[in-house]
């Protein structure tokens, strides 16, 4: 399109579970360094996508290119390689529950590097401070954590070793609103410094107008716009028009235009 | 993508005091050597360095994090913007203020910890299941008179669980073991001239002890255990507060029609481990022993059965009350985690075999000093 590097490639995507079709001939692209926000109505398939996306849900038709490879046709060490340049962030954090947090961050540490223990700690406990974790949570198990901060958690894991693409499924969801936004600067954050690529699904409209460079509204089993928020909302589909013209649409439009949020 | 060169700091002496040089990829594949090389240079050079960094390639948050060990208070000059961003956020997150991870105890200090508390645990699960049986008691005598209360659909789901279903396994576990009994006894008899008592062997320890004792063993390890499981993911997952807050009694929602369920189903599939024993014995009798079936039955009617037969029988509903109420607490136990459900059913089935063992070692003292 523009020369710039595409880092994901969906092409064609048929995806079905018994009779009924949740996507079909579904295109989507997404470049190196921006923020995707994917939203769509429940059950539309949003997480659906994600998991072909990064390999977890084989697709009954068509391809899905993560970082110039398709994943259901590589070796199994290759497949891990492209896999350990992805984070992802699951709806409900996914965290071991048998491991403290720091533990949750070492296991991809352990997993692919061979590093001195000491080391490992020290980075596990930079990547909880990076996720905006107290170094106490790190002797913490999953369960004596808070929702949001099992988010924070989850993402310290996902970010552990520093992805290419970041995949944050409903990373705000159940939080509060100043717990959300300070999650979405802190993605800002993590994307200036560390260059990642974003891909978000949520329901925050908040979050969308904040932080996201482009939006991808899935509905009717296919992209029908990934464009500019700007672009977004002129869009003449009844569902669009409503989502974003309705009132809370409205009120998160508004809160973004005035108030110039402080992002650093 | 710029090829991967390993990242390198080298000091270099100038007028001006000296310099530390880094140079390649400070990421996390290089840095278990990248952290050897900061450690060397820092005691070199305690009171720190300016860092050039002009020379270097990719930094990830690890290699960003060397770097500032390295350089300490001193300033990094020659960073790219990119980099520098970085820098400054892991910089930022370092800053924060947090106590340092408690270290845990090891050696001796933890052996006597670890031993202390499972003490400790011990004394408390005891004292948790008297007050648990307490409640089972209270709550199943205040519904008992109320007919209105009894959840007979939850009873007959559950009786299907914990006993019908349960048939097929206790059954061929007690025919083969009754077999095996038989073997051994005519083994040993055998020597004696006396292998007719093979019959009494079989018959003795199958109506008074083995027939209630694996029924009660396997229905610890079958439905005790779903039942701390159920109950288990159901407390995880806040249905237990959902049943509080409705207005009912968990206690009478969840554990009465299961401790009715196994207070009916473990006295009847005793019976059938006794029957199933017995004919196992019954079989290897005539099948090596020349004892004829009718022999074997004329023999067994010889032996005063029947008041063996109740000694087994009034074990059942002990076992089946201990391995309810074993279960079901053990489920109310679990906090949120997944791994506390598994904790807490493997707890549940350990503590309900070691009981049913107790119970009945107790039971045969019981009943041999009143000379049944």
């Amino acid at each position: 399109m523009n020369g710039r590097e595409k880092v994901i490639e969906v092409r064609g995507l048929r995806n079905q579970f018994g009779a009924q079709v949740v996507h079909e001939n579904l295109d989507l692209d997404v470049y190196r360094g921006e923020i995707v926000g994917v939203v769509g109505g429940s059950g539309s398939g949003k997480s659906v996508l994600l998991r072909s996306i990064i390999g977890l849900n084989r697709p009954a038709a068509g391809s899905v290119t993560l970082l110039g490879e398709d994943l259901q046709r590589l070796s199994d060490t290759r497949r891990a390689a492209i896999e350990s340049r992805c984070g992802v962030l699951f709806q409900n954090g996914a965290l071991f529950s048998s491991l403290t947090v720091a533990d949750n961050v070492m296991v991809p540490l352990r997993e692919h590097f061979h590093l001195p223990l000491a080391l490992m700690q020290q980075v596990a406990a930079l990547k909880i401070a990076l996720a905006g974790l107290p170094a106490e949570a790190g002797a913490k198990f999953p369960a004596e954590l808070s929702g949001g901060m099992v988010k924070r958690a989850a993402l310290a894991r996902a970010i552990a070793l520093d992805p290419d693409i970041l995949f944050l499924d409903e990373p705000t969801a159940g939080l509060d609103p100043i717990g959300a936004s300070a999650f979405d600067r802190l993605i800002l954050t993590l994307r200036e410094s560390l260059g990642l690529t974003v891909f978000l699904i949520t329901h925050d409209l908040d979050t969308l107008y904040t932080i996201c460079d482009r939006v991808a509204v899935l509905s009717q089993k296919r992209v029908l716009i990934a464009d500019t928020l700007a672009r977004v909302e002129k869009c003449d589909d009844p569902w669009i028009h409503e989502y974003f013209q309705g009132p809370r649409g409205r009120a998160a439009a508004t809160a973004a235009t005035h108030a110039a949020i402080p992002m650093r | 993508m710029t090829t991967a060169t390993a990242g390198t700091a080298t000091f270099r002496q100038d007028p001006s005091g000296g310099c530390v040089v880094a140079s390649g990829d400070w990421t996390l594949a290089g840095a278990a050597a990248l952290s050897a090389l900061v450690d060397r240079l820092k005691r070199q050079h305690p009171n720190g360095a300016c860092i050039d960094a002009h020379g270097i390639g990719r930094v990830d948050t690890a290699g960003a994090g060397l770097l500032l060990d390295l350089a300490g208070t001193s300033p990094i000059d020659g960073l790219d913007p990119t980099h520098r961003a970085l820098i400054d956020a892991v910089a930022r997150a370092r800053a924060r203020p947090g106590a340092a991870p408690r270290k845990p105890p090891y050696g001796l200090v933890a052996l006597l910890m670890h031993t202390g508390a499972a003490t400790e645990q011990v004394g408390r699960n005891a004292w948790h299941l008297v007050g648990f049986i307490g409640l089972l008691l209270n709550t199943l005598a205040r519904c008992v008179i109320d007919p209105r209360r009894w959840r007979i659909t939850s009873l007959a789901f559950h009786l299907e669980q914990t006993g019908l279903n349960a048939v097929p396994i206790v059954v061929l576990l007690n025919f083969l073991i009754g077999a095996v009994v038989a073997f051994l006894g005519a083994t040993v008899l055998q020597d004696f001239g006396a292998s007719i008592f093979t019959v009494e062997l079989v018959g003795y320890s199958f109506l008074r002890e083995f027939g209630v004792l694996l029924a009660a063993i396997l229905i610890a390890g079958r439905s005790g255990s779903a039942f701390t499981a159920q109950i288990g993911s159901m407390k995880a997952r806040e249905e237990i507060d959902a049943i509080r807050t409705l207005g009912l009694d968990p206690i009478e929602v969840l554990v009465l029609p299961r401790l009715l369920a196994l207070l009916i189903a473990l006295p009847l599939l005793t019976f059938l481990a006794m029957l199933a024993g017995i004919i196992g014995g019954a079989t290897v009798c005539a099948l090596s022993l020349d004892i004829s079936p009718t022999m074997f039955v004329t023999r067994l009617h010889e032996l005063a059965a029947v008041q063996h037969f109740w000694v087994g029988m009034s074990k059942a509903p002990i076992f089946a009350f201990l391995i309810a109420a074993i279960g079901c607490l053990e489920g109310f136990k679990v906090t949120g985690s997944a791994e506390s459900v598994g904790t807490r059913t493997t707890s549940s089935v350990v503590q309900s075999i070691f009981v049913t063992i107790l119970v009945d070692a107790l039971a045969a003292i019981f009943y041999m000093e009143i000379h049944v």
